[in-house]
């Protein structure tokens, strides 16, 4: 796709949308208004909008537990999306999930997994089921570069290239399990070999430059959809806050992060959109009211939620014959 | 009409009718192919129905079991074959941590129509990694239903009724049970998963037990009968969600209750149905409630004290008897 003024300002407005949403978590959060772990993807905004586009509403997501930007990505609600993350029944999870565990049938959305690992094989079922009943869709499956120290990755890359799944492997390679950097936990720093040592088609993109993504995952949802085998896409990007909001960020320094924050993705996407004569001020003011708007809306509505009634706490432990699908 | 066969060849029935009925049914797991399973439960089934349905996989339960409940997320209806409850342990996370909690944590949103069908047990001197009872400790998992089938009939039906479920269904077949002969109907089919059964009327005690303990509770009793004591005998069948109802109201009408459970005593299955029982029928009771547990070890290979760790009928009766004397 080429960058023209309406398809520069999409990109930017989604990657400002969450943005907003991530640094209204955060204030919220402060508020305690949001409990529990509440991990931010501010700085890898250019992944889930770059990455998503590619697949198509038959489709399916699987997550992790940093996934707010996925879900909004996605085309969950912002609202619905504050709203289980303040823990009300209007959330997309009815408030049983949580800021880790977002789900969303109409999306095909199945939810934040907040086991490291846990998403990959889960990812390669849905493409199983896809494949023996002969639908030709992918299976978009997010994770970290922490993952890929868990045994359920490499399981994960064997089966799905030796049963030729249709699995979209999106690995964020935000530089930190954690606070575990990848080379004091990686014997081998090249995540793109891994992948390749299974057979799978694999690359690797800068995750912080949102054409870049958009086009490499382009590309690789192709390739899945095309061939029916998997693809593994690394994409380097950085988390410029911390993990959690109870990480005091002892492992890195505050060089390291200011160095990345001069190649913040929606700052560069912006200039590299003025330079082109796509973007003016007044333009960007106007997408950022719209965003602040929407998500001053998310929070009435989050605040205007309610909460589940006590008498429900047992419910879906097992299906209700009603609702089976 | 009826007919003799194995526990081994009614689970292999139930497998191959729902293959046939169901096209949404495929089985998989490792060896269950070519190899013709582990227990040669699936034996001939990957020629009759080919790879697509009888898929072998690598030695990653993790990712298979995981799949498992992909693809039932995706519209199928997955058997997965795990060798044995002590493999299983590498699949825990998948069953604890995705397939027990998607429903609930997902507001209700996405149900897990998986079957996971595992051999359990010990009594083949296959030591302390191949022969453990783990279902009680599964059993304590909201979100997942735990059969244990002891007889033929409950081996050819169970699986049906876990296929028709629609949420996470586990089925422990004990080991030694494969060779088990017995008559099923002609027309034997899915049974009901939702309460225990008693085996054998009594009055004087209830025993309650479940998988192949039930035939060592069973040989007791005959046993018991003889000196004039007469064992109620049930068998759980299911071991979440727990059927109380039928051993409460058994327990109610002996006033003793013994407990005979292949896993281990301390925090077990039958510490659950002991504390049941004592908050429901406490003063229909005569005297406490009893347990024959296995004994807290890893379960050692040699056959001698293979058999001392394991309940066994002479340690039923000899419990039983001691019960009924204290009056």
């Amino acid at each position: 796709m080429s960058l023209d003024r309406a398809h520069g300002h999409h990109l930017l407005k989604e990657m400002l949308r969450i943005r907003r949403l991530e640094e209204k978590s955060a204030e919220l959060y402060g508020a305690m208004k949001i409990r529990g772990f509440l991990h931010l993807c501010i700085g890898e905004e250019a992944v889930a909008v770059g990455v998503l586009p590619s697949i198509r509403p038959e489709d399916a997501v699987v997550s992790t537990y940093r996934e707010h930007g996925h879900a909004l990505a996605r085309g969950i609600s912002a609202r619905a999306i504050l709203a289980e993350m303040y823990g009300k029944q209007e959330g997309c999870s009815r408030g049983r999930g949580g800021s880790m565990h977002l789900f969303d049938r109409a999306t095909r959305f199945y939810g934040g997994n907040a086991i490291v690992g846990g998403g990959l094989p889960i990812a390669v079922g849905l493409a199983l089921a896809d494949r023996m009943q002969k639908r030709n869709s992918v299976t978009c499956c997010f994770f970290g570069e922490g993952a890929v120290a868990e045994g359920e990755f490499h399981e994960s890359m064997n089966l799905s290239a030796l049963w030729r799944l249709p699995v979209l492997f999106a690995c964020e390679n935000n530089l930190y399990a954690m606070g575990t950097a990848l080379a004091r936990s990686e014997s081998v720093l090249d995540l793109v070999s891994k992948a390749a040592s299974y057979g799978i088609p694999a690359d690797s993109v800068d995750g912080m430059d949102v054409l870049q993504v958009e086009e490499a995952a382009r590309a690789a949802a192709a390739s899945v959809r095309d061939t029916g085998m998997p693809c593994f896409l690394e994409i380097r990007t950085y988390r410029f806050r911390a993990h959690s909001m109870f990480d005091p960020e002892l492992y890195r320094s505050k060089e390291e992060v200011e160095e990345w924050k001069k190649r913040d993705p929606i700052e560069g996407l912006a200039r590299l959109l003025s330079d082109r004569g796509l973007l003016d001020d007044p333009e960007r003011r106007r997408i950022e009211v719209e965003v602040e708007k929407e998500i001053a809306d998310a929070v009435e509505f989050a605040e205007a939620g309610t909460l589940e009634p006590l008498e429900d706490l047992t419910r879906f432990v097992q299906s209700e014959r009603s609702t089976v699908r | 009409m009826s007919r003799t066969v194995t526990y081994r060849e009614a689970v292999r029935e139930a497998i191959r009718e729902a293959l046939i009925e169901d096209p949404r049914v495929f089985l998989m797991g490792e060896d269950v192919g070519a190899y013709g399973g582990c227990f040669a439960v699936s034996k001939g089934l990957l020629e009759e129905f080919g790879p697509e349905r009888i898929r072998d996989t690598p030695l990653s339960e993790s990712v298979f079991v995981g799949a498992g409940i992909g693809a039932a997320l995706g519209g199928m209806r997955p058997i997965v074959e795990i060798m044995t409850v002590n493999f299983s342990l590498l699949a825990a996370d998948q069953i604890l941590n995705t397939a027990a909690t998607y429903l609930h944590m997902s507001g209700g949103q996405f149900n897990v129509p998986l079957v996971i069908r595992m051999a359990t047990g010990g009594g083949k001197q296959l030591a302390a990694q191949h022969s453990h009872s783990l279902e009680g400790w599964y059993a304590h998992i909201p979100g997942i239903k735990v059969l244990s089938p002891a007889t033929i009939a409950d081996a050819r039906g169970m699986l049906p009724a876990a296929l028709e479920d629609p949420d996470p269904v586990l089925i422990f077949e004990h080991s030694s049970l494969y060779n088990l002969k017995g008559e099923l109907s002609q027309d034997a089919g899915k049974v009901a998963i939702d309460r225990a059964e008693v085996r054998r009327s009594g009055k004087d005690l209830t025993i309650i037990t479940y998988s192949a303990s039930l035939y060592k509770a069973l040989e007791a009793a005959e046993e018991l009968a003889r000196d004039g004591i007469e064992a109620e005998v049930i068998d759980l069948r299911t071991l979440r969600p727990l059927d109380e109802k039928t051993f409460l109201d058994s327990v109610a009408r002996t006033h003793r209750a013994l407990v005979v459970d292949e896993g281990w005593r301390s925090g077990g299955l039958s510490a659950e149905i002991s504390a049941r029982i004592m908050e429901k029928t406490f003063f229909d009771l005569d005297g406490p409630v009893e347990r024959v547990c296995s004994a807290e070890v890893p379960m050692p290979y040699a056959k001698h004290l293979e058999d001392a760790a394991l309940p066994q009928k002479e340690t039923v009766v000899a419990k039983a008897r001691e019960m009924v004397r204290r009056g």
